[in-house]
């Protein structure tokens, strides 16, 4: 392997992504607007949910509880009969519905505990969960509010302090721009490296190169270290002034550590990218292929949802992708701002996972172009 | 037009296509200008011209594949701007565009092949194979019937467009370069059958283009074109008595205007001097195999330093694989390759550094300019530094590239382009030089300038030469040539020696001879024409449908095609039948919202009962799992940092002495906000608990009245009474799915008619619009609807989702969805021009009004603006509401007919639109 042939050959891949303004507008694209976007678009869980009141008892206090579900979480709450009910819950109409029973008011009054009835549609169920705990915490304000004037409750003085660490506030654009983030660099990386192998190809430049005194391992080389270079360098940019600057996340840790386990990430996802172009014979077969690979990476790795929340089996499987890694790395450092003693192990992962996916790629390679 | 007073004795008379002030362009490329033409019906016309002079432009229009942009084009009688008109004549006209096969499929039989076409015209299953048996039997490829188009040679494709063509016994036929990149025999097979298909049907019209001019002088009437304008038209012998040239090539560059003949000379080499004898390139026995099929066959030859060595020999014989084997790019089978006496090692670098290699179709990088082109080579091959700037340099005065030294390649004429790869081969002054067809598609003037080029670097320079080439003429002007076929080579020896022993009198014939004996010694035979049987009579048509009448047989045969090819292509396959299923289960178990083992740990500093009790309390809940209590806050603030604990507790010393005297306690909690979703749980999870513990304390404490007098809210969570995520995701996924996949793999068949050239057979058969367009989309609409029963049996086995509604009614629901999905992605080819467009373009443009209009996170009902309007006509919201309502709601047709009603709407909309966008011809 000659430095001088890698860094010529390298040069060679840059010029040629510099003209190819599909690329470059994909990448600006997937590293500005992207994560932006991802930080602000990503849905609340509750937001204008759609319920509806049943009220029986028409008294002060079931007034009271239909009119506090207010925007955004709650659409304007309709008022229906008990008959409508199930009818609109059929059709999908509302995910909650509150069931206030007669003589609502004067048994809760006359200490008879009566029971109100929430419906959930639970086949909604992002809104479902949280959104019950949401109904359940507002009626019980108001009633609590409401039984205050009437009477003084005894309690035990404990106190929960609850606090809530790396991010106080639970803004959502902070976790939606990161994850947007690790999806664009695993993307970009294979799309990269792929086209940069497939637009080799497909004119025949490739065996030419092979006449030429170079070796299979300087040409995947090559197209590794530089596709692999400008993802890093857009991640760097996008991290100081999309993540940092246009989006205000407050960053924990270190970004260098982050960027560190960033370039590991990027030598298995590269390589990832040159074994699958070996494996799709054109352009369009290679645009299949990363669907097929890219969703699951991208949906189990816990990026999205915890993986704890997911089977045992799956989460096994997941620990032989980067991406599974690279996310709890990039969480831990970047939300908790973990330092090195903590995400080693991660680093090892993903230096172990990249070297095997490298030799794979190039075995595939070397056989591809014989 | 001077050539029609000779012509009109041999043939019917009149013409069959007139062509007046035609003109075309390509964006701002002039194609075409002013085109006039009269060419007289029955006979052989030739248009002859180097590449990129409009000759398959000009083609293309008078088949109808192309929509006429200036000017007026007419053939058999009409005028081929009016589509009534092009509709009545195209099942007379035969098309076959130029590239080998480019009109076929690869992926099906030649007998699939020939039978679509059949089906296309209408023939019944008796007639189309009477026809088919004939015509395999004309052009020899009987013994290949079951072979897939990809898997032949060049002329054999080209024996197969041909079947294609006559299988509707046309008026006029259409041959775009058919015999470019095919073998002297195969090409003179070729002509012999067209001779005879002439013989069978005196009164059809061929019209041909060729860059070969020996060709040419066979035709009836020359039509001689260049950059897009008629030079001169005439039979062979009048072209040649009008420049007063001898051989037509000649003729041709006389032809031409001053300026694009530049500084022409007729090709001049000087003889050798006899006293070389070092060998520069020595293959002794070279074999190379690929599993199990022998591609080069016990090779010798011997090749001396400064020769120019000419390979001849079909597309596929060899030739490649021989030349890549003396590079060292490919290793041996057997045998040995030597170069100046050393055996070559396809690991050795230092072999690579003696050799200049020119591959076929230029190996040029596009991306970087002629200079960085240049430098990245002398660069690899190590020329030292400070050498570069100044070999450049010589390289650039020399191949005369100074015009163009900041320019692209691609933006190069293929002359110009061709002589650029030859200075980057040249970069390193390599002692061999090896050219794959270096001139294949360039122009005369340029092939002659390039063959000049090579004479002075033989002669003057002494590298040897060892070049590959289809022109004769330029197999004559090497030193000594060799004829490979099927992996062997046949002879080698002088052009002269060869033509001698033979006895003809020219070097093709020569060939041709050789050939005939290779085949004839070959148990397989590589297709002879039986050139003795013309075509059978013809049994006039008895009922071809004629219009644009809806024909089912023209509608199932687009369908058979399409689903042979979908099983004959892995990938797509394997994403139409498993991807669905893959993403179903990725999306199921990795969108779950289902909150279970929230990790926790507790910092007890106290230690009592009570706090022990609390503990325990939260480790009991079902949501929790407990880790190893935690030290101190260094252990605290290190475990939560790794992501290890989600929760963190902290009960502070003397809390259960002071809870048991009523005093005021804060308990401590920490949650990890990384992941906001999951801590809001873990936040609203914590104080539930808490709360219960209070309760139930304050119970145990101060007896039933403190609690007493508040009021209970009971929680029924309906349709999925355990609240799993995947009850509720899976049938919000399947119409996700169903959109995405169909559609993309309805748009990518269309486009990929376009990409690879095989729409060409809608623009210029009957098959109608309609008919194209759902007889691609029905093999889609199966595929998609079995789709649809795999993910609901995948939902209900693995996922385990109860299915409480009316499974007719979904079922009818589905396929009106598929319908509709694929239809979506007709309408959305009409507007992608390549491939990897219509993929990624279709998943954008289905998978966000998928998810976010269609009521799968937030109810239609709930959005506002666009988001309704588009949510209220995207057939998802519809199919998502039957589906949960059919899953988890129990309901069944008569709640549901609106819906389904609304499914069923759409599907004559998105086919009317789509075949409204469609186009039957190029623009």
């Amino acid at each position: 392997m000659r430095l001088d042939n890698l860094l010529q050959l390298g040069i060679k891949e840059l010029r040629g992504l510099a003209r190819d303004p599909v690329l470059l507008v994909l990448i600006a694209y997937s590293f500005t607007f992207a994560v932006y976007e991802g930080a602000n678009t990503l849905p609340e869980t509750l937001n204008r949910a759609a319920i509806a009141v049943v009220d029986e008892d028409h008294s002060p206090i079931s007034t009271r509880i239909a009119m506090a579900f207010t925007a955004p979480y709650f659409s304007t709450p309709r008022l229906i009969s008990q008959y409508e009910m199930d009818r609109r819950m059929d059709a999908g109409l509302d995910t909650f519905a509150l069931d206030i029973p007669p003589d609502f008011q004067s048994d809760l009054l006359a200490r008879k505990a009566p029971t109100i009835q929430l419906n959930v549609d639970a086949t909604r169920i992002s809104q479902a969960f949280n959104g019950g705990g949401y109904v359940e915490q507002i009626v019980d304000a108001e009633i609590a509010e409401f039984l205050a004037r009437a009477r003084e409750a005894r309690k035990p003085q404990i106190d929960l302090a609850l606090r809530v660490r790396f991010n106080p506030e639970l803004k959502r654009s902070w976790f939606g721009a990161i994850d947007h983030l690790i999806m664009s660099i695993t993307m970009l990386s294979i799309i990269l490296t792929g086209a940069a192998l497939i637009r080799e190809r497909e004119p025949g430049t490739i065996e030419h190169l092979l006449v030429m005194p170079v070796t299979p391992l300087e040409i995947m080389v090559s197209k590794v270290w530089s596709m692999g270079a400008v993802v890093l360098v857009a991640t760097a940019l996008s991290i100081a002034f999309v993540v940092k600057g246009w989006l205000d996340v407050t960053i924990d840790g270190s970004v260098a550590l982050f960027l560190l386990g960033t370039a590991l990430q990027l030598f298995a996802t590269t390589s990832m990218g040159i074994f699958l172009a070996t494996v799709a014979g054109s352009m369009p077969q290679f645009g299949l292929l990363l669907i097929m690979i890219l969703l699951p990476l991208q949906t189990l790795s816990g990026s999205m949802t915890p993986r704890e929340s997911m089977p045992q089996f799956v989460q096994d499987i997941m620990l032989a992708a980067p991406n599974t890694h690279f996310v709890m790395l990039a969480q831990a450092i970047l939300f908790r701002g973990a330092g090195l003693e903590a995400v080693w192990p991660q680093l090892a992962a993903l230096a172990v996972i990249g070297g095997v996916f490298f030799v794979i790629a190039l075995r595939r390679f070397r056989a591809f172009l014989a | 037009m001077s050539a029609t007073g000779t012509v009109d004795a041999s043939a019917a008379a009149g013409s069959v296509v007139q062509l007046e002030g035609v003109g075309l362009s390509y964006g701002k490329a002039r194609a075409l200008d002013a085109i006039t033409l009269d060419l007289p019906s029955g006979c052989m016309v030739g248009l002859i011209g180097p590449d990129g002079v409009g000759k398959s432009s000009l083609l293309s229009l008078i088949a109808g594949a192309r929509a006429i942009q200036q000017g007026r084009v007419n053939v058999l009688g009409g005028d081929m701007a009016s589509s009534r008109h092009r509709r009545n004549v195209c099942p007379d006209i035969a098309y076959m565009p130029q590239g080998l096969g480019r009109n076929l499929y690869p992926t099906l039989s030649v007998f699939e092949n020939i039978d679509f076409f059949g089906r296309l015209f209408g023939h019944g299953k008796v007639e189309r194979n009477r026809r088919i048996a004939g015509l395999l039997r004309d052009t020899g490829l009987a013994p290949f019937a079951d072979r897939p188009a990809a898997n032949l040679s060049g002329g054999m494709k080209q024996k197969l467009g041909l079947c294609c063509a006559l299988i509707h016994d046309p008026e006029l036929l259409i041959l775009d370069e058919p015999t470019t990149g095919v073998d002297p025999l195969s090409r003179r097979q070729f002509w012999e059958l067209i001779a005879s298909i002439r013989q069978g049907r005196p009164g059809m019209s061929v019209i041909v283009s060729t860059a070969y001019m020996e060709e040419a002088a066979q035709f009836d009437v020359l039509v001689a074109m260049n950059a897009g304008r008629v030079l001169a038209t005439g039979t062979p012998a009048e072209l040649k008595q009008q420049t007063g040239a001898d051989t037509l090539d000649e003729a041709f560059i006389r032809l031409l205007p001053d300026a694009d003949r530049g500084n022409h000379t007729a090709v001049v080499i000087p003889p050798r001097d006899d006293d070389h004898d070092e060998i520069a390139i020595e293959a002794d026995h070279l074999t190379r195999r690929f599993d199990g099929f022998v591609a080069v066959d016990d090779v010798s030859f011997r090749i001396s330093k400064g020769e120019i060595f000419g390979f001849l020999g079909s597309n596929g014989c060899g030739k490649t694989t021989t030349m890549k084997m003396l590079t060292g790019l490919l290793p041996v089978s057997e045998g040995t390759a030597r170069l100046f006496g050393n055996t070559i090692d396809a690991r050795d670098m230092s072999v690579r550094r003696r050799i200049g290699y020119m591959s076929q179709g230029f190996s040029l990088y596009s991306e970087l300019t002629v200079a960085q082109n240049l430098d990245l080579h002398a660069r690899l091959f190590e020329l030292p530094v400070e050498a570069i700037a100044a070999r450049i340099e010589e390289m650039v005065a020399r191949f005369d590239l100074a015009g163009v030294i900041d320019a692209l390649p691609d933006a190069l004429p293929l002359g110009l382009r061709q002589r650029l790869s030859l200075a980057v081969a040249m970069i390193h002054a390599p002692d061999i030089l090896i050219l794959d067809e270096p001139t294949s598609g360039v122009d005369p003037v340029a092939r002659d300038g390039f063959w000049q080029i090579l004479a002075e670097l033989s002669r003057k320079d002494n590298v040897t030469i060892f070049v590959s080439t289809h022109f004769m003429n330029e197999a004559e002007r090497c030193d000594r040539v060799s004829l490979m076929h099927a992996g062997k080579v046949l002879t080698s020896d002088t052009p002269a020696a060869i033509v001698a022993a033979r006895g003809t009198t020219t070097l093709e014939q020569a060939f041709i001879a050789c050939l005939e004996e290779a085949i004839a010694d070959t148990p397989e035979p590589a297709g002879q024409p039986s050139i003795a049987s013309p075509l059978p009579a013809e049994t006039p048509e008895p009922s071809r449908k004629r219009g644009a009448t809806f024909n089912p047989t023209r509608m199932l045969a687009y369908s058979r095609r399409e689903a042979l090819e979908l099983r004959r292509d892995p990938i797509r396959a394997t994403l139409a039948i498993l991807g669905s299923v893959l993403l179903l289960f990725v999306l199921g178990y990795g969108i779950s919202m289902d909150v279970e083992n929230l990790t926790f740990a507790v910092l007890d500093r106290d230690d009592s009962a009570i706090s022990r009790d609390y503990s325990l309390q939260i480790a009991g809940s079902r949501y929790f799992t407990e880790k190893s209590p935690i030290i101190d806050y260094a252990d605290l603030d290190r475990r939560m940092r790794a992501g290890e604990i989600g929760l963190a507790i902290e009960l502070p010393p003397g809390f259960g002495r002071d809870v048991s005297r009523g005093r005021h306690v804060d308990i401590g909690a920490w949650v990890d906000g990384a992941n906001p979703t999951r801590a809001e749980t873990l936040r609203s999870y914590a104080q539930a608990i808490h709360a219960t513990w209070l309760a139930q304390k304050g119970r145990e404490l101060y007896g039933e009245a403190a609690i007493a007098g508040s009021y209970q809210l009971q929680l029924r969570y309906r349709y999925n009474p355990d609240v799993r995520s995947v009850v509720a995701m899976a049938p919000g996924i399947i119409p996700l799915l169903l959109i995405m996949i169909p559609a993309v793999l309805a748009a990518l068949a269309v486009v990929r008619e376009k990409e690879l050239g095989s729409i060409v057979n809608f623009y210029v058969t009957p098959v109608t619009r309609l008919e194209f367009l759902l007889g691609t989309q029905l093999p889609y609409v199966v595929l998609a609807f079995a789709n649809f029963l795999l993910l609901v049996g995948f939902a209900l086995t693995v996922f385990r989702v109860p299915f409480t509604g009316s499974f007719p009614t979904y079922a009818v629901a589905a396929l009106l969805y598929v319908t509709a999905t694929t239809g979506i992605g007709l309408v959305i080819s009409a507007f992608m021009k390549s491939q990897i467009a219509a993929l990624f373009g279709t998943v954008l443009i289905t998978l966000i009004p998928a998810i976010q209009y269609s009521g799968l996170i937030d109810p239609v009902s709930s959005l506002q603006g666009t988001g309704k309007m588009i949510g209220l006509v995207y057939p998802t919201s519809y199919f998502v509401t039957i589906s949960r309502g059919t899953f988890s709601k129990a309901l069944g047709f008569a709640t549901l007919h609106n819906e389904l009603l609304a499914l069923a709407v759409m599907i004559p909309v998105l086919v009317t639109a789509g075949a409204l966008l469609l186009k039957k011809q190029a623009r």
